[in-house]
């Protein structure tokens, strides 16, 4: 039995059947839904447009710092374009992008549950994202904010004009959707698995998406009341933060990064989890080293909140504290390593396939090795007097936050996305693309490495003409990268309007995603009939296991598994 | 126009000298590790692609030792790294007792820098070589940073609060200056040039740094003398003796200042506190809280009369008295002409000087 003559089978019954997305069409059906799988999809279309406007700030900057005079914008007008780029890619890309979107739709059906815990508080949270969202938005169109999106006091507080309380209630409440997502993820996997799904049966990327979970909640209360005594402090004149009132400007630079360190773990774990599943699903193999794995995500998080202090090496903070502070940011580094290797590992023996989806992944790892490995430069305190706050920063965490994350959901993206939407995109195209982003990527990057270990400072409008050619090296590869964004755009939408029907399982992966049809029915699994789970996860090197919808399920596709059966 | 492509930028500290060892011993070990992981990730994709005749047999799916063996490795390795990174780091931290003191003032968009020895410099700053020099510094508004590239170091400039860095410059040249802690729309042009001397011409540049004294300012009254002694001048001015040790109908209303720094004192608060800079000047402008035990609190604040240049000054010389004369006549002294914050700027810092 071929491939295609079951693929052909399918796409004739998925014509009439009933999905999550033809159920109903009027605008209340989605605005209204408590469907998690449609609030993941409005979720994906309204973070897609912030990126799209992130990116558009991005290029604007990338063009002006072609010249070390900046001949395009005034000086005040850049600082707002660089503070827009800050603000919106990290509130409202980069914290929400993976478990808002691809989370809010695969972990209930992961771990063989019919919706979240609480769909009513996910609709809710979609809303307070998009309030969030229009209040930055229209703080940075209306007047415009200049802070950075650090928003250090007292400048934020005192001295900028602009919007900028506006901008930080719309981040307050930003934020409250991240809770309310985290809350719900946490009671959701500890309540709703199907039975026989054990902690340690759960997918990589659920373990990732609760270890988010948790940092979301401890972490977020604490930069959402930081962010609001700016505000206090802005608008009634208390003194909190600004000596001139009595205040202490460096207290607001340790609660704002007791977050917004963890943040950037908010932004990779569920990128580390992704890939696992893409390593595991393209290797035809279980991720090596499970329990490894799976901790080394809980270490990341608790370790990630213990080294705030490494982002304030250069203040006058006490000699001893900046030491503590710097030996456990080299401590986060072993989980790190430890994922990488077995992640490679994992391939051995395996059988690996590079599709479009896997490509990202690699280019994931590429990216996060050498953001990981350039973070130690920086948990150094010695070379961190150096290089802290010059480029080689803005390097080394666009590595990390957007080569991570950023890949980690395009990879994700292209995995899922034939469950997500039932249809299949071109794969030479989906292919070109993650070759041109990791090429792109570092074209843009690397030189910004060169550029601030050469001493160029962040957030400069005007520069000294010797760190011009790294700042036109760094324009033209944005320029690639820009096309690698623009691709995905037009081959997604292609393929939702004539892209192939996807089966339900094209990937001939494992995991009880792909046990449901493509694109899942509302309440993903029938009532009546819940998974039950008696299998590891990522089993790929026994029969694949049968339940209620999994006949369609094409099996035993390695010649190798049955030569391995048969010397067992 | 200079872009011949750069790899380096020169050594010109004590400690960017070491720094530099360490920054490319990581260089090493970063390189190690990436060439590690693509290198393996290459191997697995070639040998293990889909479809090639290997043996897949016996697929390991945990190994103890393995996960030891790449978690021990870069836990020593990195442990390495920080206990040198931090043992330099202590090193560049306290400044040596005999370091020269230089105060460093920083607003938008500018930075003022004071010498003992009465100088005063506008966006430039001009250091002695071999020396180590100590560079006490405060903001008036925003927090901004103090960051030479060449001497491998910068230090945060706070308001209401000091902060401290110290180098000794081992390089003659000429170095870019930056603010490097954003601070507002002109940032990018808050910044001039570092000038090390060698010693003889440093002397020189001393002797004539007596350039014209700009109108304005305590400078315009003031040029010869130290910045003890312009100090002197405003404590005179706002009759400070009157209640700290003089003679007129106030007498005793205050303590005496005689050999006050470095002593502990007692707060109403119920504070002990050091009489460092921070003190001598969060006293000027917060008397009440920073109120002396055993004295009725009667001192004005004077937050809004003295500026933060004018606190150093006075302090400098509050620091003599009952330690050593001031004496009349000091180096030659000036207000470097004012910075110009509008077109010329950027031309200043970036256009047409070449860089060395």
């Amino acid at each position: 039995m071929s491939v295609s003559t079951v693929d052909r089978a399918i796409s004739q019954k998925e014509k009439v059947r009933e999905n999550y997305l033809n159920v109903a069409h009027t605008v209340e059906s989605w605005l209204l839904t408590t469907d998690h799988k449609r609030i993941a999809m409005m979720y994906l279309i309204s973070i897609s447009f912030f990126f799209v406007l992130g990116g558009i700030f991005a290029g604007l900057v990338r063009l002006e710092l072609t010249s070390p005079n900046g001949k395009l914008l005034s000086s005040e007008t850049y600082n707002k374009v660089f503070s827009a780029h800050g603000i919106i890619m990290v509130f409202l890309f980069l914290v929400p992008v993976i478990p808002a979107s691809i989370g809010n739709f695969m972990l209930p059906i992961m771990i063989g549950a019919r919706d979240l815990a609480f769909p009513r508080l996910n609709l809710l949270s979609w809303y307070l994202y998009m309030i969030g969202g229009g209040m930055i938005l229209a703080s940075i169109l209306f007047g415009g904010v200049d802070t950075g999106w650090t928003f250090y006091t007292p400048y934020s507080s005192i001295y900028a004009n602009g919007n900028v309380a506006l901008c930080l209630v719309g981040v307050f409440i930003a934020g409250f959707s991240s809770i309310t997502t985290g809350l719900n993820f946490i009671v959701t996997v500890h309540k709703m698995r199907a039975p026989g799904m054990t902690w340690f049966r759960m997918p990589l990327f659920i373990w990732a998406l609760y270890a988010t979970s948790v940092i979301i909640m401890l972490g977020t209360p604490v930069v959402a009341i930081t962010l609001l005594l700016v505000v206090i402090e802005r608008t009634l004149g208390f003194g909190i933060f600004s000596p001139e009132l009595g205040g202490d400007p460096v207290l607001f630079q340790h609660m704002f990064w007791f977050y917004s360190h963890p943040a950037v773990y908010i932004m990779m774990l569920p990128a580390l989890g992704v890939i696992n599943e893409i390593i595991a699903a393209n290797c035809k193999k279980r991720i090596f080293g499970y329990e490894f794995v799976a901790f080394s995500s809980i270490a990341i998080a608790v370790f990630g909140f213990i080294v705030w202090g490494h982002h304030m090496f250069a203040t006058s903070q006490s000699m001893y504290a900046s030491m503590v502070f710097s030996v456990i940011s080299f401590l986060v580094a072993v989980p790190s390593a430890i994922k990488v290797f077995n992640w490679i590992t994992t391939m051995y023996k395996g059988s690996v396939e590079l599709t479009s989806h896997m490509l990202f992944a690699l280019g994931f790892i590429g990216l996060f090795t050498i953001g990981g490995l350039t973070g130690l430069y920086l948990s150094s305190i010695a070379t961190d007097l150096h290089l802290t706050a010059t480029y080689f920063v803005v390097a080394h965490f666009h590595y990390v936050m957007v080569g991570g994350a950023l890949l980690g959901f395009m990879s994700g993206l292209h995995f899922w996305w034939p469950k997500m939407t039932g249809k299949m995109y071109n794969e030479f195209w989906g292919q070109l693309t993650a070759i041109l982003m990791f090429v792109g990527f570092n074209m843009t990057f690397f030189p910004q490495f060169i550029a601030g270990w050469l001493g160029m400072p962040r957030r400069y409008h005007f520069y000294a003409q010797e760190y011009q050619v790294w700042h036109v090296a760094s324009s033209l590869g944005a320029s690639v990268l820009g096309i690698a964004f623009i691709l995905p755009a037009i081959y997604l939408t292609h393929s939702l309007i004539a892209g192939k029907q996807a089966s339900a399982n094209p990937w001939n992966a494992v995991g009880l995603e792909w046990t449901i049809p493509s694109p899942p029915t509302t309440f993903n699994f029938p009532e009546n009939d819940l998974p039950v789970v008696t299998w590891e996860a990522y089993e790929y090197y026994k029969e694949q296991h049968g339940h209620g919808h999994s006949d369609e399920l094409e099996v035993g596709a390695f010649e190798w598994r049955e030569s391995e059966e048969a010397s067992v | 126009m200079d872009n011949e492509l750069r790899l380096t930028i020169p050594a010109a500290s004590e400690f960017a000298e070491q720094h530099d060892k360490l920054f490319h011993t990581i260089n090493l070990l970063a390189i190690f590790f990436t060439v590690i992981v693509f290198a393996g990730l290459a191997f697995m994709i070639i040998v293990y692609r889909k479809g090639s005749k290997v043996n897949r047999l016996r697929a390991p799916s945990h190994n103890s030792w393995l996960e030891a063996a790449w978690t021990i490795p870069p836990l020593v390795l990195g442990l390495a790294v920080f206990f040198w990174s931090a043992n330099l780091f202590a090193s560049a931290y306290n400044p040596p007792r005999n370091a020269k003191e230089i105060f460093v003032i920083g607003k938008q968009w500018m930075w003022h820098m004071q010498h003992s020895n009465g100088i005063r410099e506008n966006n430039e700053l001009h250091l002695p070589l071999g020396e180590p020099i100590k560079l006490t510094m405060i903001s008036q508004d925003v927090i901004h940073a103090f960051y030479v590239p060449e001497f491998r170091m910068q230090r945060m400039v706070e308001p209401g609060n000091y902060s401290v860095m110290w180098v000794t410059p081992s390089k003659p040249g000429k170095y870019h200056l930056f603010c490097n802690m954003y601070c507002g729309t002109q940032h990018s042009e808050m910044g001039g040039w570092v000038y090390v001397l060698p010693k003889e011409e440093y002397n020189r540049w001393v002797a004539s740094a007596a350039r014209p004294v700009a109108a304005g300012g305590i400078g315009s009254k003031m040029g010869g003398l130290s910045l003890a002694q312009q100090g002197r001048a405003l404590y005179e001015k706002r009759d400070c003796a009157s209640c700290h040790e003089g003679s007129g109908p106030s007498q005793g209303r205050g303590p005496s200042l005689a050999k006050l720094y470095g002593q502990r004192r007692q707060l109403q608060s119920g504070q002990s506190v050091v009489a460092d800079d921070a003190y001598l000047r969060n006293v000027l402008y917060y008397p009440n809280e920073y109120a002396l035990a055993g004295w009725q609190q009667s001192m004005p604040s004077y937050k809004g009369t003295l500026s933060e240049s004018d606190v150093l000054a006075i302090n400098a010389y509050v620091k003599t008295i009952g330690v050593s004369p001031v004496g009349e006549v000091g180096a030659p002294s000036s207000d470097a002409p004012a910075a110009d914050t509008t077109n010329q700027q950027w031309r200043y810092m970036y256009g047409g000087e070449s860089y060395k």
